[in-house]
């Protein structure tokens, strides 16, 4: 217990210092898209890595949140706080509504399910033009402000979000070692034990699909804020597959796993800019090369490989002696 | 304590179960035998709330449970074990048994979260519990080890303590001697004794014969889905049609 309160301090302390090191520039904006997405990333590993349930669709709920958000600001004028506040409820009432009929399936069924459900929202985002200003997309969202702090350059944005990623990533990590963290694990485990055990595991599923669709519509909101522009092309099927990717790349069941597949998947496009089109196949790729190399992800899979291969040196070793 | 009444369960053409009718006493250790695919697992499928039976009716203590699904047969004190282990492979024993002790906490998902006082005092009562139950069926120092990586007799003994964890009033297992050699058959049966002395009412399917004429008070015999045969074990030895059903099937 002691060393994850070390562990969450130092990343804590590093995201204080980092824009310190950078001065600003154009890495700070790449910061900022990297906290929002370890946001989405930490919240679908609470379904997907804990409760083992697959979301195909969950740039949907960051669609909700930031289109909710967007709209209620630029087009109804309401207070952005206030939007953003509304935008969570819609995420996690759309999660509740759809999640109680569409968890009950299981494996591909709850895929297709959950895809289905990315797509449909995603048309809603294009055709609803009245609201949403369709294909050409949503300007003039107002920045968050703090009293006379308006929140309108790449650092101050940094800080606002980087300040929500870690409440995200702490609360996650103390669920994660609650009864409510083994309850979902034992879900995935085997849900016919869980249950003789006393967990309703319909009800947890739901639960937990809505408390991450909560924590992605808010994600969603401050990624409206910051952007103050928003198009449905950033909420389709390829991101919700990105996200998937970042939590087997970081590992499924670990919370800084998540932190590490957004870092990764943020920064790497970032870097081979010539890849752009083919994100997707890229995606495709890792996933299939990680699920089957390395099925517990990086985080975990990377020490245990040092372990195998220090250990066969030490064999080696023996041998020759 | 446990009443089964004209308990029928059908899947498409097969009758596994038909017009069982059986009471189980308090305090007792009852055994459920009868050869392979007789329905003995399919009756604890019904009882646990696996299955919605076909027709008929289950009581605990007069009170129906008919239909009941487990997560609602935990907290009145209804449990299992699984002939097939059902462990949670990927988390450690001691968390397994934590797993076990969940209805006997009620943090929600925002006092987790927080961690909010109460929620801090419960979880170091669980773990207290959980490892008592650890030492109590004697696998208290694998705490610290992944499940799924247990031999398989250990794992059957986790299974327990994972039952055990909830108080059960009462405890059904399915072949929990399946696989176990036969010091850790003997080892078994002590444990079911000291269950047994600690008020639990104890309900086995098992093929080990011996282990069940030695350890249970009462038997029932369960042969193509029906009653063959119920009493103590004696009795049961000496019932014609249960020495034919066997040595048929022999
Ligand atoms: N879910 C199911 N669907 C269809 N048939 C089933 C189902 N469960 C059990 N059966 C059938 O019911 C019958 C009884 O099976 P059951 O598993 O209860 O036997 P059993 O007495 O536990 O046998 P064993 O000693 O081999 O464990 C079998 O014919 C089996 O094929
Ligand atoms: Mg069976």
């Amino acid at each position: 217990m002691k060393r994850e309160i070390v562990k969450f301090l130092i990343l804590a302390l590093l995201v204080l210092v980092v824009p310190l090191l950078l001065k600003g520039g154009y890495l700070m904006n790449v910061l900022v898209f990297v906290g929002i997405n370890t946001m989405l990333a930490v919240a679908l590993n609470l379904l997907l890595g804990f409760a083992g349930q697959i979301s195909l669709g969950h740039a949907a709920f960051f669609g909700i949140g930031a289109y909710c958000s967007g709209i209620l600001t630029a087009t109804f004028g309401l207070n952005p706080w206030h939007a953003m506040a509304v935008a969570a409820c819609a995420g996690t009432v759309l999660a509740f509504v759809v999640g109680f009929p569409i968890l009950k399936l299981k494996g591909h069924y709850l895929a297709m399910a959950t895809l289905g459900l990315g797509i449909i929202v995603y048309i809603v985002f294009n055709e609803a033009v009245n609201l949403t200003g369709g294909p050409s997309g949503l300007s003039g969202i107002p920045n968050l402000s703090v009293g006379k702090t308006v929140f309108d350059s790449d650092t101050k944005n940094y800080y606002l979000i980087w300040g929500f990623t870690l409440a995200t990533i702490l609360l996650s990590l103390n669920l994660a070692h609650s009864r409510i963290g083994r309850a979902l694990r034992a879900i995935h485990d085997s849900e016919v034990a869980a249950r003789v055990m006393g967990v309703n595991a319909r009800l947890l599923k739901v639960r937990i699909f809505a408390l991450s669709a909560f924590i992605s519509a808010v994600a969603g909101s401050l990624y409206a804020h910051t952007m103050t522009f928003l198009s449905p092309a950033s909420f389709g099927f390829n991101f919700s597959v990105e996200l998937v990717t970042m939590v087997v790349i970081g590992g499924l069941g670990s919370i800084y796993g998540s932190l590490f597949g957004a870092v990764l998947l943020t920064l790497l496009p970032e870097m081979l800019r010539t890849f752009q089109d083919y994100d997707i196949v890229v995606y495709g790729l890792i996933l299939i090369l990680m699920t089957m190399f390395m099925p517990g992800g990086l985080v975990r899979g990377i020490p245990a490989m040092i372990g195998a291969v220090s250990a066969r040196r030490g064999n080696g070793g023996n041998e020759h002696a | 304590m446990l009443r089964l009444e004209g308990i029928t369960q059908v899947f498409g053409g097969i009758r596994a179960l038909e017009d069982v009718s059986f009471t189980v006493n308090g305090g007792s250790i009852t055994g459920v035998i009868g050869p392979n695919g007789a329905g003995k697992t399919t009756l604890f499928n019904v009882i646990s709330g696996l299955y919605t039976l076909t027709s008929g009716n289950v009581y605990l203590d007069d009170r129906t449970i008919t239909g009941f699904p487990p997560e609602k047969l935990a907290p009145l004190g209804v449990v299992r074990t699984f002939q097939n282990i059902e462990l949670f492979g990927q988390m450690t024993v001691l968390e397994n048994v934590m797993v076990g002790l969940h209805t006997k906490s009620t943090s929600g998902i925002i006092a987790c979260a927080f961690k909010l006082p109460g929620h801090l005092r419960e979880e170091r009562i669980i773990r207290e519990r959980a490892r008592h139950w650890l030492d109590f069926t004697g696998i208290g120092e694998l705490a610290g080890t992944v499940a799924g990586s247990l031999p398989f007799g250990k794992g059957r003994l986790l299974e327990i303590a994972r039952a055990l964890a909830l108080e059960p009033r009462i405890i059904l297992m399915d072949e929990p001697a399946a696989g176990l050699n036969s010091r850790e058959t003997a080892d078994l049966a002590g444990l079911i004794g000291r269950i047994r002395e600690a008020g639990i009412t104890v309900v086995l399917v098992e093929h080990d014969m011996e282990l069940v004429m030695d350890i249970c008070d009462d038997i029932l015999v369960l042969n193509l889905g029906r009653k063959l045969a119920e009493g103590t074990p004696r009795e049961i030895q000496e019932n014609p049609a249960v020495i034919a059903a066997y040595l048929g099937e022999g």
